[in-house]
């Protein structure tokens, strides 16, 4: 069973329809309810970010097995200007506390791998994946 | 989607009853800085209890707009947190810092009959 979704990210409310699709997802794999809620909080603000810094992108949610292993993949893709200072943005307190930022140290904290790529020319792209426990 | 909000006695209650985009968040908070003076508000309840996350966007217009209230005469207190969704927030660093909470509406309205009472009574 593997489903693919893609949500084109253009405004606030498309920021809504990606996390609820997320979680949709996780729930049709079978993830309990505080994952759930983590994985609809960092697609949420990934999502954010790209309405705030790319103005357009999209997100891909995507479950995939390794071994006897269900995790969800999200991966966020944009064309904006990209991440200036990977390392200063991936610091704690650079970010989510006074509202400036992108939240990312915060959104790594939610999932359990993370992976970003990100310059001027291409845009940013970052993957984040869960595992069912 | 918008926040019906209801004047009780002194207080307001805004209901949220569905998921909010960031637009819907910010129209809520200025309406309820713009009410808590036209309808003379005390105290103004947020109840968030259907709201399944609780991210930057939403912790931070929350924060402001308590402050907000606070600075027009009214206290603010936000009910409903989900377990799960505390769980996300502290996770990601929102704290809600400076902001009252309670568990549900019940506990917020005995929360601002005290505050507000303890406000008057001391002059």
């Amino acid at each position: 069973m593997a489903s693919e979704t893609v949500v084109s990210i253009y405004t606030d409310v498309d920021v809504v329809v990606a996390r609820q699709k997320g979680r949709e997802l996780a729930s049709e794999l079978g993830f309990g309810l505080t994952d759930l809620t983590l994985i609809a909080t960092a697609i949420s603000e990934l999502a954010r970010n790209i309405v705030l810094y790319a103005k357009h992108g999209e997100i891909l949610i995507k479950n995939s097995l390794v071994g006897d292993r269900v995790c969800i993949v999200v991966v966020a893709r944009d064309k904006g200007p990209g991440i200036a200072d990977i390392p200063q943005a991936m610091q704690d307190g650079f970010s989510t506390s006074g509202g400036l930022g992108l939240g990312l140290p915060g959104v790594k904290r939610l999932v359990d791998e993370f992976h970003l790529v990100s310059d001027a020319n291409s845009g940013t792209t970052i993957t984040i994946k869960k595992w069912k426990r | 989607m918008q926040v019906p909000i209801l004047k009780q006695g002194q207080y307001l209650i805004a209901s949220i009853q569905a998921a909010l985009s960031d637009q819907d968040l910010v129209q809520l908070r200025d309406a309820l800085a713009e009410k808590v003076g036209r309808l003379r508000a005390r105290g103004v309840i947020v109840d968030v209890t259907v709201l399944d996350v609780m991210d930057s966007f939403a912790s931070r217009t929350l924060r402001d707009l308590a402050h907000m209230t606070r600075l027009r005469g009214a206290e603010t207190v936000i009910v409903g947190i989900q377990p799960e969704v505390a769980f996300s927030m502290v996770q990601l660093g929102l704290t809600l810092e400076g902001v009252d909470t309670a568990l549900d509406l019940e506990e917020g309205l005995t929360f601002l009959d005290k505050k507000i009472k303890r406000s008057t009574s001391r002059g």
